[in-house]
Protein backbone atom coordinates (compact mmCIF):
# COMPACT_ATOMS: atom_id res chain seq x y z
CA UNK A 1 0.00 0.00 0.00
CA UNK A 2 1.35 3.32 -1.36
CA UNK A 3 1.93 6.63 1.53
CA UNK A 4 -0.56 8.91 1.37
CA UNK A 5 0.54 12.13 4.12
CA UNK A 6 -2.22 13.46 6.00
CA UNK A 7 -1.01 17.07 5.99
CA UNK A 8 -1.28 17.03 2.29
CA UNK A 9 -4.00 17.91 -0.44
CA UNK A 10 -4.35 15.80 -3.27
CA UNK A 11 -5.74 16.27 -6.93
CA UNK A 12 -7.33 13.41 -8.74
CA UNK A 13 -4.66 13.70 -11.14
CA UNK A 14 -1.93 12.25 -8.33
CA UNK A 15 -0.28 15.14 -7.18
CA UNK A 16 0.48 16.37 -3.81
CA UNK A 17 -0.06 19.62 -2.97
CA UNK A 18 2.10 21.42 -0.01
CA UNK A 19 0.05 24.75 1.67
CA UNK A 20 3.58 26.09 3.03
CA UNK A 21 1.03 29.00 4.71
CA UNK A 22 2.54 31.87 3.25
CA UNK A 23 0.54 32.29 0.41
CA UNK A 24 2.93 29.41 -1.58
CA UNK A 25 2.52 26.00 -2.66
CA UNK A 26 4.64 23.07 -3.27
CA UNK A 27 3.47 20.47 -6.02
CA UNK A 28 4.73 16.89 -6.51
CA UNK A 29 3.70 13.62 -7.44
CA UNK A 30 2.22 10.84 -5.24
CA UNK A 31 4.03 7.61 -4.24
CA UNK A 32 1.20 5.56 -5.89
CA UNK A 33 2.14 7.72 -8.74
CA UNK A 34 5.49 7.36 -9.23
CA UNK A 35 5.07 3.81 -8.22
CA UNK A 36 2.94 3.13 -10.84
CA UNK A 37 5.16 5.72 -13.60
CA UNK A 38 8.41 3.43 -12.63
CA UNK A 39 12.13 4.20 -12.67
CA UNK A 40 11.84 8.18 -13.71
CA UNK A 41 14.91 8.78 -16.05
CA UNK A 42 13.55 12.39 -16.79
CA UNK A 43 11.77 16.08 -15.69
CA UNK A 44 10.77 18.99 -17.55
CA UNK A 45 10.35 21.55 -14.99
CA UNK A 46 8.36 24.70 -15.90
CA UNK A 47 10.00 28.15 -16.70
CA UNK A 48 9.75 30.26 -12.88
CA UNK A 49 7.34 32.99 -13.88
CA UNK A 50 4.95 31.28 -15.77
CA UNK A 51 1.23 32.14 -15.09
CA UNK A 52 -0.82 28.78 -15.08
CA UNK A 53 -4.14 27.65 -14.67
CA UNK A 54 -5.47 25.05 -12.58
CA UNK A 55 -5.13 21.77 -13.96
CA UNK A 56 -2.66 23.07 -17.00
CA UNK A 57 -0.09 20.44 -17.90
CA UNK A 58 2.91 22.35 -17.05
CA UNK A 59 5.45 19.73 -16.50
CA UNK A 60 6.49 16.24 -17.55
CA UNK A 61 7.61 13.40 -15.83
CA UNK A 62 8.95 10.48 -18.00
CA UNK A 63 9.91 6.81 -17.19
CA UNK A 64 11.65 4.29 -18.80
CA UNK A 65 7.58 3.32 -20.10
CA UNK A 66 5.91 6.47 -20.01
CA UNK A 67 5.70 9.96 -20.23
CA UNK A 68 2.87 12.28 -18.12
CA UNK A 69 1.82 15.54 -17.61
CA UNK A 70 1.83 17.02 -14.27
CA UNK A 71 -1.18 19.65 -13.80
CA UNK A 72 -0.87 22.43 -11.58
CA UNK A 73 -3.35 21.95 -8.91
CA UNK A 74 -4.59 25.63 -9.03
CA UNK A 75 -4.28 28.80 -10.83
CA UNK A 76 -1.35 30.80 -9.92
CA UNK A 77 2.46 31.53 -10.87
CA UNK A 78 5.39 29.49 -11.18
CA UNK A 79 7.84 30.50 -8.08
CA UNK A 80 10.48 28.04 -8.17
CA UNK A 81 11.33 24.36 -9.89
CA UNK A 82 13.41 22.03 -8.25
CA UNK A 83 15.95 22.03 -10.86
CA UNK A 84 18.01 19.46 -8.90
CA UNK A 85 15.61 16.70 -10.69
CA UNK A 86 17.68 17.76 -13.90
CA UNK A 87 20.54 15.34 -13.14
CA UNK A 88 18.97 13.14 -10.65
CA UNK A 89 15.21 12.44 -11.72
CA UNK A 90 15.21 9.31 -9.29
CA UNK A 91 14.99 11.80 -6.53
CA UNK A 92 11.10 11.42 -7.47
CA UNK A 93 11.28 7.68 -6.77
CA UNK A 94 12.85 7.63 -3.53
CA UNK A 95 11.57 10.55 -1.92
CA UNK A 96 7.99 11.44 -3.54
CA UNK A 97 6.75 14.00 -0.17
CA UNK A 98 10.29 15.24 0.44
CA UNK A 99 13.36 16.05 -1.93
CA UNK A 100 11.38 14.68 -4.88
CA UNK A 101 8.86 18.17 -5.16
CA UNK A 102 8.59 19.34 -8.71
CA UNK A 103 7.58 23.27 -7.90
CA UNK A 104 6.32 25.89 -6.25
CA UNK A 105 3.46 27.77 -7.01
CA UNK A 106 2.12 31.22 -5.70
CA UNK A 107 -1.40 30.68 -5.18
CA UNK A 108 -3.71 33.63 -6.39
CA UNK A 109 -6.60 32.34 -4.92
CA UNK A 110 -6.74 30.35 -1.27
CA UNK A 111 -10.36 28.80 -1.77
CA UNK A 112 -8.61 26.74 -4.94
CA UNK A 113 -7.63 24.43 -2.01
CA UNK A 114 -10.92 23.71 -0.99
CA UNK A 115 -11.62 21.87 -4.08
CA UNK A 116 -8.45 19.52 -3.87
CA UNK A 117 -8.88 16.10 -1.72
CA UNK A 118 -7.54 15.51 1.48
CA UNK A 119 -6.00 12.03 1.83
CA UNK A 120 -9.05 10.13 2.38
CA UNK A 121 -10.19 11.40 -1.08
CA UNK A 122 -7.57 10.56 -2.63
CA UNK A 123 -7.02 6.62 -1.17
CA UNK A 124 -10.60 6.06 -1.69
CA UNK A 125 -9.66 7.26 -5.71
CA UNK A 126 -7.17 5.01 -5.74
CA UNK A 127 -8.87 1.99 -4.85
CA UNK A 128 -11.62 3.15 -7.13
CA UNK A 129 -8.88 3.04 -9.93
CA UNK A 130 -7.36 0.02 -8.90
CA UNK B 1 -4.77 -10.78 -59.49
CA UNK B 2 -5.92 -9.17 -56.15
CA UNK B 3 -3.12 -8.97 -53.46
CA UNK B 4 -6.03 -9.78 -50.90
CA UNK B 5 -6.36 -13.09 -49.84
CA UNK B 6 -9.84 -13.08 -48.40
CA UNK B 7 -12.91 -15.19 -50.48
CA UNK B 8 -16.19 -13.59 -51.13
CA UNK B 9 -17.36 -16.29 -48.19
CA UNK B 10 -14.86 -14.84 -45.70
CA UNK B 11 -16.09 -11.55 -46.45
CA UNK B 12 -19.78 -12.20 -45.87
CA UNK B 13 -18.73 -13.77 -42.60
CA UNK B 14 -17.40 -10.78 -41.28
CA UNK B 15 -19.75 -8.04 -42.53
CA UNK B 16 -22.16 -10.58 -41.04
CA UNK B 17 -20.27 -10.15 -38.17
CA UNK B 18 -20.37 -6.61 -37.65
CA UNK B 19 -23.92 -6.21 -38.76
CA UNK B 20 -22.98 -4.45 -42.33
CA UNK B 21 -24.42 -5.89 -45.90
CA UNK B 22 -21.59 -4.28 -47.97
CA UNK B 23 -17.86 -2.86 -47.30
CA UNK B 24 -19.40 -0.03 -49.09
CA UNK B 25 -21.78 0.98 -46.12
CA UNK B 26 -18.33 1.25 -44.05
CA UNK B 27 -17.73 4.57 -46.02
CA UNK B 28 -20.74 6.57 -45.41
CA UNK B 29 -20.03 8.70 -43.43
CA UNK B 30 -17.93 10.16 -46.48
CA UNK B 31 -20.07 12.30 -48.59
CA UNK B 32 -20.85 10.34 -52.22
CA UNK B 33 -19.03 13.69 -53.93
CA UNK B 34 -16.43 13.26 -52.85
CA UNK B 35 -15.60 9.40 -53.41
CA UNK B 36 -13.63 8.60 -56.31
CA UNK B 37 -15.81 5.59 -57.83
CA UNK B 38 -12.93 4.96 -60.57
CA UNK B 39 -9.96 6.90 -62.18
CA UNK B 40 -10.18 7.81 -65.45
CA UNK B 41 -7.07 8.98 -65.56
CA UNK B 42 -5.09 5.57 -65.06
CA UNK B 43 -4.51 3.73 -68.18
CA UNK B 44 -5.72 -0.25 -68.22
CA UNK B 45 -3.49 -2.76 -66.68
CA UNK B 46 -0.39 -3.76 -68.11
CA UNK B 47 1.44 -7.13 -68.06
CA UNK B 48 4.64 -7.70 -66.78
CA UNK B 49 5.99 -8.35 -70.32
CA UNK B 50 4.68 -4.95 -71.36
CA UNK B 51 5.86 -2.89 -68.49
CA UNK B 52 9.08 -4.33 -69.23
CA UNK B 53 9.18 -2.68 -72.89
CA UNK B 54 7.54 0.02 -71.55
CA UNK B 55 10.03 1.19 -69.33
CA UNK B 56 12.66 0.33 -71.53
CA UNK B 57 11.74 2.54 -74.14
CA UNK B 58 11.46 5.37 -71.89
CA UNK B 59 15.12 5.02 -70.26
CA UNK B 60 16.20 5.24 -73.71
CA UNK B 61 14.40 8.47 -74.22
CA UNK B 62 15.82 9.73 -70.92
CA UNK B 63 19.48 9.08 -72.47
CA UNK B 64 22.27 9.56 -70.50
CA UNK B 65 23.02 13.51 -70.32
CA UNK B 66 26.61 15.33 -68.98
CA UNK B 67 24.53 16.23 -65.98
CA UNK B 68 25.75 19.71 -64.79
CA UNK B 69 22.58 20.21 -62.60
CA UNK B 70 23.01 20.07 -58.69
CA UNK B 71 20.12 22.69 -57.07
CA UNK B 72 19.66 20.00 -54.24
CA UNK B 73 20.61 16.66 -55.56
CA UNK B 74 24.20 15.61 -57.05
CA UNK B 75 25.23 13.01 -58.73
CA UNK B 76 27.96 11.62 -57.02
CA UNK B 77 30.33 8.44 -58.02
CA UNK B 78 28.58 5.55 -56.09
CA UNK B 79 30.96 2.53 -55.35
CA UNK B 80 29.28 -1.11 -56.91
CA UNK B 81 29.91 -1.81 -53.45
CA UNK B 82 27.44 0.14 -51.60
CA UNK B 83 24.26 -1.71 -53.28
CA UNK B 84 25.94 -4.68 -53.63
CA UNK B 85 26.04 -5.10 -50.24
CA UNK B 86 22.57 -2.86 -49.12
CA UNK B 87 20.76 -5.59 -51.61
CA UNK B 88 21.47 -8.43 -49.35
CA UNK B 89 18.22 -10.13 -47.54
CA UNK B 90 18.84 -9.18 -44.05
CA UNK B 91 19.42 -5.39 -44.91
CA UNK B 92 16.77 -4.65 -47.70
CA UNK B 93 13.89 -3.08 -46.18
CA UNK B 94 12.95 0.26 -45.89
CA UNK B 95 11.41 -0.45 -42.72
CA UNK B 96 13.05 0.07 -38.96
CA UNK B 97 11.50 -3.65 -37.26
CA UNK B 98 8.43 -3.07 -35.53
CA UNK B 99 10.33 -5.56 -33.00
CA UNK B 100 13.14 -3.62 -32.95
CA UNK B 101 15.54 -5.24 -30.56
CA UNK B 102 14.70 -8.72 -32.38
CA UNK B 103 16.68 -7.12 -35.07
CA UNK B 104 20.57 -6.17 -33.45
CA UNK B 105 22.02 -6.05 -37.12
CA UNK B 106 19.37 -3.33 -37.72
CA UNK B 107 19.89 -1.31 -34.84
CA UNK B 108 23.78 -1.73 -34.82
CA UNK B 109 23.62 0.37 -38.89
CA UNK B 110 21.13 2.35 -37.53
CA UNK B 111 23.78 3.39 -34.29
CA UNK B 112 26.72 3.64 -37.07
CA UNK B 113 24.75 6.06 -39.16
CA UNK B 114 23.75 8.59 -36.22
CA UNK B 115 27.56 7.71 -34.91
CA UNK B 116 28.94 9.24 -38.63
CA UNK B 117 26.06 12.11 -38.55
CA UNK B 118 27.15 13.12 -35.20
CA UNK B 119 31.07 12.86 -36.77
CA UNK B 120 30.30 15.03 -39.71
CA UNK B 121 28.18 17.64 -38.03
CA UNK B 122 30.00 17.87 -34.54
CA UNK B 123 26.93 17.65 -33.00
CA UNK B 124 25.95 15.71 -29.90
CA UNK B 125 23.10 13.06 -30.87
CA UNK B 126 21.27 12.44 -34.72
CA UNK B 127 17.93 10.49 -35.16
CA UNK B 128 18.05 7.54 -37.12
CA UNK B 129 16.42 10.06 -40.53
CA UNK B 130 13.55 11.30 -41.90
CA UNK B 131 12.21 11.37 -45.45
CA UNK B 132 14.27 13.97 -46.77
CA UNK B 133 16.10 17.20 -46.12
CA UNK B 134 13.24 19.59 -46.86
CA UNK B 135 11.17 17.62 -44.56
CA UNK B 136 14.05 17.79 -41.65
CA UNK B 137 14.64 21.70 -41.55
CA UNK B 138 10.69 21.61 -41.10
CA UNK B 139 11.41 19.48 -38.18
CA UNK B 140 14.30 20.97 -36.66
CA UNK B 141 11.93 24.49 -37.10
CA UNK B 142 8.97 22.70 -35.08
CA UNK B 143 11.84 21.36 -32.92
CA UNK B 144 13.74 25.11 -32.24
CA UNK B 145 9.64 26.70 -31.36
CA UNK B 146 9.51 23.84 -28.45
CA UNK B 147 13.05 24.25 -27.22
CA UNK B 148 12.86 27.73 -27.30
CA UNK B 149 10.85 28.67 -23.92
CA UNK B 150 12.63 31.90 -23.82
CA UNK B 151 10.70 33.07 -26.89
CA UNK B 152 7.22 34.08 -26.75
CA UNK B 153 6.89 34.27 -30.42
CA UNK B 154 7.18 31.55 -32.90
CA UNK B 155 8.92 33.29 -35.58
CA UNK B 156 11.57 32.05 -37.19
CA UNK B 157 14.07 33.62 -40.11
CA UNK B 158 15.20 31.86 -43.08
CA UNK B 159 16.78 33.22 -46.18
CA UNK B 160 15.72 33.66 -49.27
CA UNK B 161 18.85 32.37 -50.07
CA UNK B 162 17.28 28.76 -49.00
CA UNK B 163 16.74 26.07 -51.72
CA UNK B 164 13.47 27.09 -52.67
CA UNK B 165 11.65 23.47 -52.92
CA UNK B 166 12.71 23.44 -48.95
CA UNK B 167 10.82 26.73 -48.00
CA UNK B 168 8.19 25.56 -49.62
CA UNK B 169 7.98 22.39 -47.55
CA UNK B 170 8.81 24.63 -44.61
CA UNK B 171 5.60 26.47 -45.22
CA UNK B 172 3.54 24.00 -46.14
CA UNK B 173 4.46 21.96 -42.85
CA UNK B 174 4.55 24.59 -40.55
CA UNK B 175 2.32 27.17 -41.76
CA UNK B 176 -0.88 25.76 -39.80
CA UNK B 177 1.23 25.79 -36.50
CA UNK B 178 1.11 29.31 -36.12
CA UNK B 179 4.35 29.43 -36.78
CA UNK B 180 5.58 32.68 -38.90
CA UNK B 181 8.20 32.42 -41.38
CA UNK B 182 10.34 35.64 -42.06
CA UNK B 183 12.33 35.75 -45.38
CA UNK B 184 15.94 37.11 -45.21
CA UNK B 185 16.85 38.92 -48.10
CA UNK B 186 20.19 37.71 -49.60
CA UNK B 187 23.21 40.05 -50.41
CA UNK B 188 23.02 40.72 -54.48
CA UNK B 189 26.39 41.22 -54.69
CA UNK B 190 27.89 38.38 -52.30
CA UNK B 191 24.88 36.35 -52.48
CA UNK B 192 24.95 36.11 -49.03
CA UNK B 193 23.21 36.40 -46.05
CA UNK B 194 24.52 39.56 -44.22
CA UNK B 195 23.87 40.91 -40.48
CA UNK B 196 22.70 44.09 -41.78
CA UNK B 197 20.10 42.28 -43.13
CA UNK B 198 19.13 40.46 -39.77
CA UNK B 199 18.90 43.42 -38.19
CA UNK B 200 16.04 45.01 -39.84
CA UNK B 201 14.32 41.87 -38.90
CA UNK B 202 15.02 41.56 -35.58
CA UNK B 203 13.14 44.19 -34.26
CA UNK B 204 10.59 41.65 -33.22
CA UNK B 205 11.98 38.49 -31.20
CA UNK B 206 12.67 35.47 -32.74
CA UNK B 207 12.79 31.60 -32.00
CA UNK B 208 15.57 30.48 -34.32
CA UNK B 209 17.45 31.38 -37.40
CA UNK B 210 17.89 29.11 -40.01
CA UNK B 211 21.81 29.00 -41.88
CA UNK B 212 22.18 27.15 -45.17
CA UNK B 213 25.87 26.13 -45.67
CA UNK B 214 26.33 26.38 -48.52
CA UNK B 215 23.38 28.47 -49.59
CA UNK B 216 21.10 27.67 -52.36
CA UNK B 217 23.67 29.19 -55.03
CA UNK B 218 26.38 27.74 -54.18
CA UNK B 219 27.93 30.42 -51.41
CA UNK B 220 29.73 29.79 -48.65
CA UNK B 221 27.57 31.97 -45.60
CA UNK B 222 29.60 33.53 -42.44
CA UNK B 223 28.35 30.86 -40.43
CA UNK B 224 30.31 31.89 -37.56
CA UNK B 225 29.07 35.55 -37.43
CA UNK B 226 25.58 34.68 -38.35
CA UNK B 227 25.77 32.05 -35.35
CA UNK B 228 26.85 34.16 -32.47
CA UNK B 229 24.34 37.52 -34.07
CA UNK B 230 21.49 34.49 -33.73
CA UNK B 231 22.94 33.48 -30.07
CA UNK B 232 23.20 37.21 -29.13
CA UNK B 233 19.33 37.51 -29.70
CA UNK B 234 18.87 34.63 -27.42
CA UNK B 235 17.68 32.38 -30.83
CA UNK B 236 18.62 29.12 -31.84
CA UNK B 237 20.39 28.56 -34.47
CA UNK B 238 19.61 26.04 -37.35
CA UNK B 239 22.36 25.15 -39.95
CA UNK B 240 20.93 23.19 -43.11
CA UNK B 241 23.96 21.68 -44.39
CA UNK B 242 25.41 19.06 -47.41
CA UNK B 243 26.98 16.24 -45.92
CA UNK B 244 29.63 15.97 -48.89
CA UNK B 245 30.92 19.53 -48.20
CA UNK B 246 30.86 18.94 -44.27
CA UNK B 247 34.36 16.79 -45.08
CA UNK B 248 35.98 20.13 -45.79
CA UNK B 249 33.83 22.70 -44.14
CA UNK B 250 33.44 24.22 -40.79
CA UNK B 251 30.66 21.39 -39.25
CA UNK B 252 27.51 23.65 -37.32
CA UNK B 253 28.62 22.42 -34.06
CA UNK B 254 31.66 24.56 -34.53
CA UNK B 255 29.89 27.36 -35.97
CA UNK B 256 30.71 30.52 -34.10
CA UNK B 257 31.09 30.81 -30.07
CA UNK B 258 29.07 27.52 -28.96
CA UNK B 259 28.22 26.38 -31.71
CA UNK B 260 24.55 25.60 -34.04
CA UNK B 261 21.62 24.20 -31.92
CA UNK B 262 20.27 22.07 -34.81
CA UNK B 263 21.90 20.73 -38.08
CA UNK B 264 19.79 19.12 -40.71
CA UNK B 265 19.94 17.95 -44.37
CA UNK B 266 19.63 15.91 -46.96
CA UNK B 267 21.78 12.84 -47.34
CA UNK B 268 21.23 11.88 -51.01
CA UNK B 269 24.91 12.77 -51.81
CA UNK B 270 26.16 9.94 -49.95
CA UNK B 271 25.79 6.70 -52.19
CA UNK B 272 21.74 8.31 -53.51
CA UNK B 273 21.14 8.14 -57.08
CA UNK B 274 19.53 10.99 -58.44
CA UNK B 275 16.16 8.81 -59.13
CA UNK B 276 14.26 11.52 -60.54
CA UNK B 277 13.90 13.39 -57.21
CA UNK B 278 13.57 10.46 -54.86
CA UNK B 279 13.45 8.85 -52.66
CA UNK B 280 16.27 10.33 -50.21
CA UNK B 281 16.92 10.43 -46.45
CA UNK B 282 17.10 13.62 -43.92
CA UNK B 283 19.15 13.95 -41.55
CA UNK B 284 18.71 15.22 -37.89
CA UNK B 285 21.29 16.08 -35.18
CA UNK B 286 21.41 18.28 -32.65
CA UNK B 287 22.81 19.21 -28.86
CA UNK B 288 22.63 16.90 -25.80
CA UNK B 289 20.65 19.69 -23.97
CA UNK B 290 17.48 19.43 -26.89
CA UNK B 291 17.11 15.53 -27.53
CA UNK B 292 13.53 15.59 -25.70
CA UNK B 293 13.05 17.62 -28.46
CA UNK B 294 14.21 15.58 -31.27
CA UNK B 295 11.69 13.52 -33.45
CA UNK B 296 11.75 10.44 -34.91
CA UNK B 297 14.01 6.99 -33.79
CA UNK B 298 16.76 6.75 -32.04
CA UNK B 299 19.06 3.76 -31.53
CA UNK B 300 21.42 3.85 -28.81
CA UNK B 301 23.76 1.04 -27.25
CA UNK B 302 23.32 -0.22 -24.29
CA UNK B 303 24.25 -3.83 -21.55
CA UNK B 304 22.05 -6.38 -21.36
CA UNK B 305 21.38 -8.32 -18.27
CA UNK B 306 24.40 -10.12 -18.30
CA UNK B 307 26.59 -7.39 -19.17
CA UNK B 308 26.88 -7.75 -22.70
CA UNK B 309 26.60 -4.89 -25.25
CA UNK B 310 23.09 -4.71 -27.28
CA UNK B 311 21.04 -2.14 -29.14
CA UNK B 312 18.01 -0.48 -28.36
CA UNK B 313 15.76 2.40 -29.58
CA UNK B 314 16.09 4.39 -27.25
CA UNK B 315 14.43 7.66 -25.85
CA UNK B 316 10.95 6.04 -26.76
CA UNK B 317 8.68 8.63 -24.69
CA UNK B 318 9.13 10.88 -27.04
CA UNK B 319 7.53 9.10 -29.46
CA UNK B 320 3.48 8.73 -30.66
CA UNK B 321 3.58 5.13 -29.59
CA UNK B 322 4.22 6.10 -26.11
CA UNK B 323 3.41 10.08 -25.87
CA UNK B 324 0.19 10.34 -28.16
CA UNK B 325 -1.13 13.32 -29.48
CA UNK B 326 1.87 15.12 -27.37
CA UNK B 327 5.00 13.15 -28.92
CA UNK B 328 7.42 15.51 -30.19
CA UNK B 329 6.15 14.25 -33.83
CA UNK B 330 4.28 12.08 -35.82
CA UNK B 331 7.48 11.26 -37.74
CA UNK B 332 7.87 7.39 -36.08
CA UNK B 333 9.77 6.07 -38.80
CA UNK B 334 13.01 6.37 -40.63
CA UNK B 335 14.31 5.63 -44.41
CA UNK B 336 15.56 2.56 -43.42
CA UNK B 337 17.01 1.44 -47.06
CA UNK B 338 18.73 4.84 -47.96
CA UNK B 339 19.96 5.03 -44.25
CA UNK B 340 21.30 1.30 -44.83
CA UNK B 341 23.08 2.86 -48.01
CA UNK B 342 24.08 6.19 -46.54
CA UNK B 343 26.41 4.27 -44.03
CA UNK B 344 27.50 1.68 -46.11
CA UNK B 345 28.60 4.65 -48.97
CA UNK B 346 30.33 6.67 -46.02
CA UNK B 347 32.22 3.00 -44.34
CA UNK B 348 32.97 2.54 -48.12
CA UNK B 349 34.84 5.83 -48.19
CA UNK B 350 35.66 6.85 -45.06
CA UNK B 351 36.57 10.22 -43.78
CA UNK B 352 39.90 10.71 -46.50
CA UNK B 353 37.29 9.35 -49.53
CA UNK B 354 34.58 11.97 -48.25
CA UNK B 355 36.66 14.80 -47.88
CA UNK B 356 38.43 13.83 -51.27
CA UNK B 357 34.97 13.43 -53.26
CA UNK B 358 34.47 16.83 -51.78
CA UNK B 359 37.94 18.26 -52.54
CA UNK B 360 37.39 17.05 -56.10
CA UNK B 361 33.82 18.50 -56.42
CA UNK B 362 35.21 22.01 -55.71
CA UNK B 363 37.89 21.81 -57.88
CA UNK B 364 35.79 21.30 -60.64
CA UNK B 365 33.25 23.40 -59.93
CA UNK B 366 36.09 26.50 -59.51
CA UNK B 367 37.37 25.34 -62.98
CA UNK B 368 34.52 24.99 -64.43
CA UNK B 369 33.06 28.34 -63.50
CA UNK B 370 36.93 30.23 -64.69
CA UNK B 371 36.86 28.14 -68.10
CA UNK B 372 32.14 29.48 -68.14
CA UNK B 373 33.67 32.79 -67.41
CA UNK B 374 35.68 33.48 -70.71
CA UNK B 375 32.64 32.93 -73.02
CA UNK B 376 31.61 36.71 -73.80
CA UNK B 377 28.41 37.59 -71.69
CA UNK B 378 29.14 34.74 -68.90
CA UNK B 379 30.10 36.56 -65.65
CA UNK B 380 29.21 35.27 -61.70
CA UNK B 381 26.19 36.65 -60.58
CA UNK B 382 28.21 36.61 -56.97
CA UNK B 383 31.44 37.45 -55.63
CA UNK B 384 31.43 35.04 -52.88
CA UNK B 385 33.63 31.54 -52.27
CA UNK B 386 31.41 28.70 -53.13
CA UNK B 387 31.65 24.94 -52.69
CA UNK B 388 30.07 23.20 -55.65
CA UNK B 389 28.34 25.26 -57.46
CA UNK B 390 27.94 28.45 -59.29
CA UNK B 391 25.51 30.71 -60.06
CA UNK B 392 26.30 32.51 -63.67
CA UNK B 393 24.75 35.54 -65.21
CA UNK B 394 24.03 34.76 -69.03
CA UNK B 395 24.08 36.90 -72.07
CA UNK B 396 20.53 35.01 -73.35
CA UNK B 397 16.68 34.06 -72.10
CA UNK B 398 18.15 30.87 -70.35
CA UNK B 399 15.28 28.32 -71.71
CA UNK B 400 17.03 28.69 -75.19
CA UNK B 401 19.90 27.99 -73.45
CA UNK B 402 19.25 25.02 -71.75
CA UNK B 403 16.98 23.59 -74.81
CA UNK B 404 20.11 23.79 -77.43
CA UNK B 405 22.50 22.05 -74.80
CA UNK B 406 19.81 19.55 -73.50
CA UNK B 407 19.83 18.91 -77.97
CA UNK B 408 23.18 18.62 -77.35
CA UNK B 409 23.04 16.00 -74.82
CA UNK B 410 23.79 18.25 -72.08
CA UNK B 411 21.94 18.70 -68.98
CA UNK B 412 23.43 22.46 -68.60
CA UNK B 413 22.37 23.58 -65.47
CA UNK B 414 19.54 25.04 -62.80
CA UNK B 415 17.59 27.72 -64.28
CA UNK B 416 17.63 30.53 -61.36
CA UNK B 417 15.25 33.23 -62.94
CA UNK B 418 12.53 30.70 -62.27
CA UNK B 419 12.84 30.71 -58.53
CA UNK B 420 14.26 34.10 -58.39
CA UNK B 421 13.23 36.15 -61.26
CA UNK B 422 15.09 39.26 -60.14
CA UNK B 423 18.52 37.10 -61.04
CA UNK B 424 17.05 36.40 -64.82
CA UNK B 425 18.37 35.22 -66.97
CA UNK B 426 21.02 33.07 -64.76
CA UNK B 427 22.28 29.89 -64.73
CA UNK B 428 23.10 27.80 -61.63
CA UNK B 429 26.00 24.64 -62.29
CA UNK B 430 27.46 21.73 -60.48
CA UNK B 431 30.36 19.76 -61.61
CA UNK B 432 31.04 16.54 -58.99
CA UNK B 433 33.61 14.64 -58.99
CA UNK B 434 32.50 12.60 -61.80
CA UNK B 435 32.77 15.28 -64.53
CA UNK B 436 35.97 15.05 -65.90
CA UNK B 437 37.95 18.05 -67.67
CA UNK B 438 37.10 16.37 -70.95
CA UNK B 439 33.16 17.03 -69.81
CA UNK B 440 33.70 20.29 -69.19
CA UNK B 441 35.42 21.18 -72.62
CA UNK B 442 32.25 20.03 -74.35
CA UNK B 443 30.01 21.77 -71.97
CA UNK B 444 31.73 25.00 -72.61
CA UNK B 445 32.39 24.87 -76.12
CA UNK B 446 28.72 23.78 -76.75
CA UNK B 447 27.56 26.71 -74.35
CA UNK B 448 30.10 29.22 -76.04
CA UNK B 449 28.62 27.87 -79.83
CA UNK B 450 24.85 28.23 -78.49
CA UNK B 451 25.66 32.19 -76.77
CA UNK B 452 27.51 33.12 -79.64
CA UNK B 453 24.61 32.42 -82.02
CA UNK B 454 22.04 33.62 -79.54
CA UNK B 455 23.54 36.66 -79.09
CA UNK B 456 24.31 37.48 -82.77
CA UNK B 457 21.21 36.87 -84.28
CA UNK B 458 19.64 39.81 -82.36
CA UNK B 459 18.46 42.33 -84.75
CA UNK B 460 20.63 45.48 -83.76
CA UNK B 461 17.99 47.66 -85.55
CA UNK B 462 14.69 48.27 -84.20
CA UNK B 463 11.93 47.28 -86.18
CA UNK B 464 9.57 50.18 -87.28
CA UNK B 465 5.71 50.12 -86.20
Amino acid sequence: MSNTPENLKYTKEHEWVLDNGDGSLTVGITDHAQEALGDLVFVELPEVGRRVDTAEACAVVESVKAASDIYSPVRGEVLEANTALSDTPETINEDPYGAGWIFKLRLSDASQLDDLLDATGYEALVAEEA
Amino acid sequence: MPFIPHTAEDLAAMLAVIGVERIDDLFDEIPLDLRASTLPSMPPPLSEMEIGRLMQQRSREDGQPLCFIGAGAYEHHIPAAVWQIASRGELYSAYTPYQAEASQGTLQLLYEFQSMMTALTALDVSNASLYDGASALAEAVLMAVRCNRKCKSPRILVPRALHPAYRRTLHTIVRQQGIELVEVPFDRRGGHTTIEQLEELATREFAALVINQPNFFGILEEVDALTDWAHRHNALVIGVVNPVALALLSPPGHWGETGADIGCGDAQPLGMPLSSGGPYAGFLCCKQALVRQLPGRIAGRTLDVDGKPGFTLTLQAREQHIRRSKATSNICTNQGLLVTVATIHMALLGAEGLERVAGACHANTASLGTMLCEIPGIEPLFERPVFHEKALHLPAPTADILRSLAAHNVLAGFDVGLEYPELDPALLVCATEMRTQEDMATFTQKLARVVTTRTQARCPVKPKI
